[in-house]
């Protein structure tokens, strides 16, 4: 009875996570490897990021407003779903589009509540009839801030250089999407080297323009 | 530089500096920032000069800590000189550069390192090598290095050309050099460049107030 005692609990020890058999990524939560981009440009903005993040990292909350996700997928989505539906509310009661200015605070408000919980970068951007083409940055934490152009995600890192040489005010929407420059090369040129396989399509991943 | 910071948020072990080489036609720019930082915290000099000569035609730079940094290049500029005696002619770069390699390969231990050996010889011309963590030599058109190049890996991706003139080169350098001090706090001071060439050697020195200044300053 003793002898069958220990082979069973011998059996359970081998399918624990702490078995050299059980590979380290199944006990780890999903991430996202992640560059993305927002700039501001006369009358609009554009967002984009690379195509290796999730499906649906660019979440339409309200279609004059979205956001960019990066860091853990399932906080930003749940964040995003529950921004999501309170913009939804708020636009009933004030019968418009709401301002991107509050889109962002619902978002930053979520984010800095929670933020011993939480990993979440986002970018959010959008146009309203206040004040244009905004881009606003809530990184980890629960900052929030306004910026002209701003870069998210762990490819960020390698792209500021290139960001703050080739950005400069009163961009034009065509000057913004050019292909060798800001919108289009930066997602690209983000992808960490030797991170697995690149953008799907030869194009950097959708950019969505709001005008 | 002098101690190297294990809780930056960069990956892998680099410190507080950005250096960087870069080939044109007929010459190479190897150039640095010059600030020596403390923890992060304090900056321990605003001069500090991280390109160093070991030879007439051959300089280096090192991500690492200051004295590290001394003693290797003390004893690299040993080895390559008693070997151009031996050799009767100048050194080629990959000898400084294996150089450089077998004392990092051979201490890697007790060492936290990275060179870049830029120069110039008859046999091969102008040649950039970057000996990375751990000892391996690999030979590269342009490298960065220290904690302030993952800032700039975008821009020299998008902005080195091969057979650039001198000027387009060092004016390349100078702006990769400026937006990494721009960004990372324990890269900073003056640029210091040097420019190799078949005819010599040149140094440049841009100082903070003439270095080139982007959108957000």
């Amino acid at each position: 009875m003793a002898a069958a005692a220990a082979t069973m609990m011998n059996f359970s020890q081998q399918i624990s996570s702490k078995n050299d058999l059980v590979p380290d990524w199944t006990s780890q939560e999903v991430s996202t490897g992640t560059t993305i981009m927002a700039v501001e440009y006369d009358g609009g903005v554009v967002i984009g990021a690379d195509s290796r993040t999730t499906t649906g990292a660019e979440e339409p909350s309200r279609t004059s407003c979205l956001c960019c996700r990066s860091g853990s997928a399932a906080d930003t989505q749940a964040i995003a779903d529950v921004v999501t539906y309170q913009l939804g509310f708020h636009s009933i009661e004030l019968d418009e589009p709401p301002l991107v200015e509050t889109a962002a605070n619902l978002f930053r408000a979520s984010c800095y509540r929670y933020r011993e919980e939480l990993t979440a970068g986002i970018l959010v951007a959008g146009w309203d009839r206040r004040k244009g083409g905004q881009v606003y940055c809530v990184p980890i934490g629960g900052m929030l801030v306004r910026q002209p152009v701003s870069v998210g995600g762990s490819g960020s890192t390698y792209i500021y250089g290139f960001m703050d040489s080739n950005y400069k005010p009163g961009l034009t929407k065509d000057q913004c999407l050019d292909r060798n420059s800001l919108l289009e090369s930066g997602p690209e040129l983000g992808l960490e080297p030797g991170s697995g396989p690149g953008p799907v399509e030869p194009e950097v991943g959708p950019g969505f323009l709001l005008s | 530089m002098e101690k190297h910071c294990i809780d930056s948020q960069v990956k892998g072990v680099s410190t507080g500096t950005t250096i960087l080489a870069a080939i044109f036609d007929g010459g190479v720019v190897i150039g640095s920032d010059s600030r020596a930082s403390i923890g992060g915290e304090y900056v321990s000099s605003k001069t500090i000069n991280k390109v160093i000569q070991v030879h007439d035609r051959i300089f280096c730079c090192m991500a690492g800590s200051l004295a590290d940094a001394q003693a290797v290049t003390k004893a690299a500029k040993f080895h390559l000189s008693f070997h151009s005696v031996q050799m009767e002619s100048p050194p080629l770069v990959i000898a400084a550069a294996s150089v450089l390699k077998e004392l990092c390969y051979k201490n890697k231990e007790e060492l936290q390192a990275g060179f870049i050996t830029a120069g110039w010889d008859t046999k091969n011309g102008p040649q950039v090598y970057v000996v990375a963590l751990g000892g391996m030599l690999v030979r590269q058109p342009v490298t960065i290095g220290g904690s302030g190049s993952t800032f700039i890996y975008g821009y020299v991706d998008a902005k080195y050309k091969p057979n650039m003139t001198k000027e387009e080169c060092l004016q390349f350098a100078t702006n990769a050099l400026a937006l990494a001090m721009g960004r990372d706090n324990v890269s900073g001071g003056v640029a210091n460049l040097v420019v190799i060439t078949e005819t010599g050697v040149e140094h440049v020195v841009v100082p903070g107030d003439k270095l080139p200044r982007f959108h957000d300053e």
